[in-house]
């Protein structure tokens, strides 16, 4: 055994050769783990640290007025905010009801965005028809930003709710489709077959092979188009919104209101990440059996 | 119930620029009624483009397919296929899975239950109903899939190298399980295998079959399968005089068909 790698570009880094060498190799796992399994161990504490840190720099550059409260003010001026707007509101309407109003708005567009295209992406798996004529107008729409069709929006179905609906609606359609077009493909083909052979029809190998097993693509994909619901939220609250954080956000920033802009993507980021935790318990609840066989 | 194939041939189309291929060439076999077949060859020489022709999941280029006299058009009930693997549905239990085929067919929960129930008993999985297949052994999995192809009744059991994924000692455990459960419920099997040994000791009858293109070459009679019924351990049987002669004899054939491959 020699300490030096032989090839490589850790070989050719002179002096810190054999440091460097050693990190690049895997080591040995402790017992009840696997050996070379990419990205194993708990992160739990390594979180809580980057989140302290994140925060103690936050409070650090401020209190020693490093940088100036217009540009980044304080935590203890968010959670004051935070108190203030709860208390009395935003231009008059109540903390609360601004983020009632745009969780409505996302979650409507995404359970449409679900009972919509969940089935239209099946069918895209299933059906070469429906793949055909659907896959042209999704991937042609998909990678557009939603700011640049939301005039479109606005002239077709006016400035009321449902063009910002439509909005939030878009971008969670197109990926939750693909995860289910996509999912389609994750049955065996033993699965499929095996059922065949019991004379199953085409429609209860749908109902009982296919869409069990995308069921964990189809979970993944709702867990992204969600994502997306909430950063096409402050778009769809651009144009005459007058409630809602994307609304809150986007008036503080013109009024430089820095606090409550900072408040109000907080807000976003904490529904978010709840919601996200949730689907991520549905999945451990549902299927359990998921990459296990 | 007898299962008849007359002069099949079945042509892989051209593909990718590779020439078609002739997987199955003439084949002329007939499955009677309790028959335990197997299919013996080296890999690529139709084994299992034969077996998913009888299971109805391929039409043949040209030939006849009977099952007592009906033309076979499609895959249907009175064959059922266990699979080497990844077959298993993960998110139901070993009684859900057991019972997947009689749910199929509209039978309803009790009833299926009753019979899954029968099944799970025959195959040694007791007390394992509602464990999630994903967490069990090879050998239970396939025992599984035997038990689920054994649901509704067939009349002709195909396996494609069903045994192949386990080791060993499970894979012997399994040949006395299968012959068993054939010897107490009177189906026919068509039965693939690559282990000569496996091929010998479990069939009534062994064709052997050749590559490029995939045909049967030698049929043999064996007698194996039912000393081992009648009470001579497996051991024993494995050792005897004519079962080692006649190994070495189908391993002679196939060597020399893999060195005409070579
Ligand atoms: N779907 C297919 N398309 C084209 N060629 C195939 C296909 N399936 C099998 N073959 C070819 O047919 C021959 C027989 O295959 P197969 O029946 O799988 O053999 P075995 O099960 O004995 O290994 C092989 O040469 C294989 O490459
Ligand atoms: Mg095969």
């Amino acid at each position: 055994m020699t300490d030096k790698p032989t090839s490589g570009p850790a070989s050719r880094v002179g002096a810190g050769e054999s440091r460097l060498g050693r990190l690049a190799r895997a080591r040995p796992t402790k017992p009840g783990e696997i050996y070379g399994v990419p990205g194993q161990g708990s992160t739990l504490w390594l979180s809580a640290v980057s989140i302290l840190l994140f925060l103690f720099v936050w409070w650090l550059v401020t209190a020693m007025g490093w940088v100036k409260p217009l540009f980044v003010p304080s935590p203890m001026t968010i959670v004051t905010k935070l108190i203030s707007v709860w208390n009395v509101g935003f231009t008059g309407t109540p903390f609360l009801v601004h983020v009632e109003i745009s969780t409505v708005r996302v979650f409507s567009a995404f359970l449409l965005a679900c009972v919509v295209g969940i089935p239209l992406g099946l069918a895209m798996g299933m059906s070469p028809l429906m793949r055909g004529l659907f896959d042209p107008p999704i991937e042609f729409y998909r990678p557009i930003p939603p700011l640049a069709y939301l005039p479109l929006m606005i002239i077709w179905f006016g400035i009321g709710e449902t063009s910002k609906i439509l909005l939030i609606f878009l971008s969670v359609f197109a990926p939750v489709v693909l995860g289910a077009r996509s999912g389609v493909k994750s049955a065996s083909i033993e699965q499929i077959h095996a059922a065949y052979s019991f004379g199953a029809t085409r429609w209860q190998v749908l109902r009982h092979v296919i869409m069990p097993s995308a069921l964990p693509e189809i979970l993944t994909a709702m867990r992204i188009g969600i994502g997306f619901g909430w950063t096409t939220l402050v778009a769809a609250e651009m144009v005459a919104a007058t409630q809602g954080i994307g609304y809150m956000v986007l008036s503080a920033s013109q009024f430089l209101q820095t606090p409550v802009v900072i408040m109000g993507i907080f807000v976003i980021a904490i529904i978010a990440f709840a919601f996200d935790l949730l689907m991520r318990f549905i999945e451990r609840r549902l299927v359990p059996w998921k990459g296990r066989m | 119930m007898r299962l008849k194939l007359d002069n099949l041939s079945v042509v892989y189309p051209a593909s990718d620029g590779r020439p078609p291929v002739a997987a199955l060439s003439e084949i002329n076999l007939v499955i009677e009624d309790a028959e335990f077949v197997v299919a013996l060859g080296a890999s690529g020489c139709g084994k299992s483009t034969l077996l998913n022709l009888i299971a109805g999941f391929l039409s043949p280029t040209s030939g006849q397919l009977t099952l007592d006299g009906r033309p076979v058009s499609g895959p249907g009930a009175d064959r059922a296929v266990v699979f080497q693997k990844h077959a298993l549905l993960p998110w139901l239990n070993v009684l859900d899975n057991v019972a997947f085929g009689l749910q199929i067919q509209g039978v309803a929960k009790a009833e299926r239950y009753a019979t899954a129930n029968r099944l799970v008993g025959l195959l040694g999985l007791d007390g394992f109903q509602k464990s999630p297949v994903y967490k069990l052994s090879g050998g239970m999995q396939q025992r599984v899939g035997i038990a689920r192809a054994l649901t509704c009744d067939p009349k002709l059991l195909l396996m494609d190298e069903p045994l192949g994924a386990l080791d060993a000692l499970t894979r012997e455990k399994a040949q006395e399980l299968i012959l068993n459960i054939w010897h107490e419920t009177h189906k026919s099997v068509f039965f693939i295998t690559h282990s000569v040994e496996e091929a010998l000791f479990m069939g009534t009858k062994l064709i052997v079959m050749s590559p490029r293109p995939g045909r049967i070459t030698h049929s043999f009679d064996l007698p194996f399968s039912r000393q081992f019924l009648g009470g001579m351990p497996a051991r024993a049987v494995k050792a005897s005089p004519e079962f080692i002669k006649l190994r070495e004899d189908v391993l002679k054939i196939i060597f020399a068909d893999e060195e005409a491959a070579a």
